[in-house]
């Protein structure tokens, strides 16, 4: 075992965890933070997205080990005083999501998009979540969600 | 996954004297940890390099540009030192995979697992760069040997990578659509020493196109690579492309490189 501490959604957590874990485990088990979900087992799908120190990856491709640390932000972590994200209200609005499977690690991949390209192209859009696979909206409309999420976050 | 201990180093030396014989190095985790997911591999202990600071950044000095093997693929897509001294290896940086990828992947990491379809060695070898692990420096070329295999012994450790600056250089590739992995990926360079033409994704391992080096050589242009060929015998087939379509990739994308090279 070892000791893993890390900042999850401004809250310190700590636990005594097998080295094998994935930061994916740790979260959705240890910490029973289940937006975070698992759509693959290759690293491909981007369903599992978080923010590791403001950094979009994919936590089920990394240690929760190697998260020792870290200041990690999930989807639960975007509302702020019940309120929604601007990104997770513009999805909302604009039918981002149809299942529902794929839209936090979605979420997640789009806030730091919009991060580093504060006013995005549609191309720069799509170019930019290549890893998020969605089996249901076809795109349109995420990338719909995208757009009007960065208009109204001030891009 | 099977189980492993775990350990983070601070230094070189430590990480050097760390790792055993069944033991590995990890790095981004970006292409080890899915192989440990799927149990393709079962390794004792994992030495994490992230905590050797010594392994990260980079910087010009001179004529060469030098990326330490712990340096992510975002950083190096980004460095305004990369993007003024070799445009086409911060581009080819910006194309590798998708952005949770490149948060986490690091080119120490890309070029000693050397997959046959992997953007790093086409740069590498198309620069003429060098490799330097804690023990010696080895040239591209002696570096990457064939499929997944390299000239790093049991426990040796990239440390740096140091390109020679180009007069200009050029990088494209035709991704698989699914991965972004390189189908064919050709990088072109003009150079101190001559023209260089090196092929990723097409063989088992990068190639130099030395037909299409010879035909720059006199004139650099699109046009003198676009009537060249490439023997397709040897060249890998599945179920992605034949090998004779890779072969004709490579005229495309080399003539593509040649256009793009600034
Ligand atoms: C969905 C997806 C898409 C991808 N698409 C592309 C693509 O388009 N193009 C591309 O080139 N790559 C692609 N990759 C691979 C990616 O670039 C990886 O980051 C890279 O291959 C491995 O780097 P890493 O830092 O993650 O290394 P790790 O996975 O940590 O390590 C890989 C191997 O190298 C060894 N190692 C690591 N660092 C060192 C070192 N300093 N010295 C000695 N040995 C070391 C490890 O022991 C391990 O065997 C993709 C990966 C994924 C998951
Ligand atoms: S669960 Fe599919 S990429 Fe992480
Ligand atoms: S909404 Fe169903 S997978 Fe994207």
């Amino acid at each position: 075992m070892t000791t893993v501490s890390m900042t999850v959604n401004g809250k310190k957590v700590s636990a005594d965890v097998a080295p094998n874990t994935l930061l994916v485990q740790f979260i959705r088990d240890n910490l029973r933070l289940t937006g975070t979900h698992v759509g693959c087992d290759t690293s491909q799908c981007g369903a599992c997205t978080v923010h590791v120190n403001g950094d979009s990856v994919k936590s089920c491709t990394m240690l929760a080990a190697q998260a020792e640390g870290a200041d990690v932000t999930t989807i639960e972590g975007l509302a702020k005083n019940g309120e929604l994200h601007p990104m997770q209200a513009a999805f909302k609005e604009n039918h981002g999501l149809q299942c529902g499977f794929c839209t936090p690690g979605m979420i997640m991949s789009a806030v730091d998009l919009v991060k580093r390209n504060p006013n995005p192209s549609e191309e720069t859009i799509r170019t930019e979540l290549e890893g998020n696979i969605c089996r249901c909206t076809g795109y349109h409309n995420i990338v719909k969600s995208v757009k009007a999420a960065a208009e109204n976050m001030g891009g | 996954m099977y189980s492993f201990d775990y350990e983070r180093p601070s230094g070189v030396n430590e990480a050097a004297s760390a790792i055993g014989e069944d033991d590995k190095f990890l790095a981004g985790g970006q292409t080890l940890i899915p192989t440990l997911k799927l149990r393709l591999a079962q390794p004792g202990k994992l030495v994490d390099l992230s905590g050797i600071s010594e392994l990260k950044g980079i910087s010009v000095n001179g004529s060469e540009l030098s990326v330490g093997a712990m340096t992510r693929h975002v950083d190096v897509a980004d460095s305004a030192d990369v993007k003024s001294a070799i445009p086409a290896l911060a581009q080819l940086a910006s194309h590798i995979g998708d952005a949770q990828v490149r948060n986490r992947g690091t080119i120490g990491g890309s070029i000693s697992n050397n997959d046959p379809a992997a953007d790093y060695p086409a740069a590498l070898v198309g620069l003429g760069a060098t490799v330097h692990t804690n023990k010696r420096s080895i040239s591209a070329e002696d570096f990457f040997v064939d499929l997944f295999e390299t000239a790093l012994e049991d426990g040796e450790l990239v440390t740096k990578v140091t390109f020679p600056i180009p007069e200009k250089a050029g990088y494209a590739k035709f991704p698989n659509p699914a991965s972004r992995f390189a189908l064919t990926g050709v990088f072109v360079a003009k150079t101190a020493s001559g023209v260089r033409v090196a092929v990723t994704g097409a063989g088992p391992c990068v190639f130099r196109q030395t037909d299409m080096e010879a035909a720059l050589s006199s004139n650099f242009s699109p046009d003198a690579v676009s009537g060249i060929k490439t023997e397709a015998s040897g060249l890998n087939a599945d179920i992605h492309a034949s090998a004779d379509y890779r072969a004709n990739l490579i005229t495309v994308m080399a003539a593509r490189a040649v256009k793009a090279a600034s």
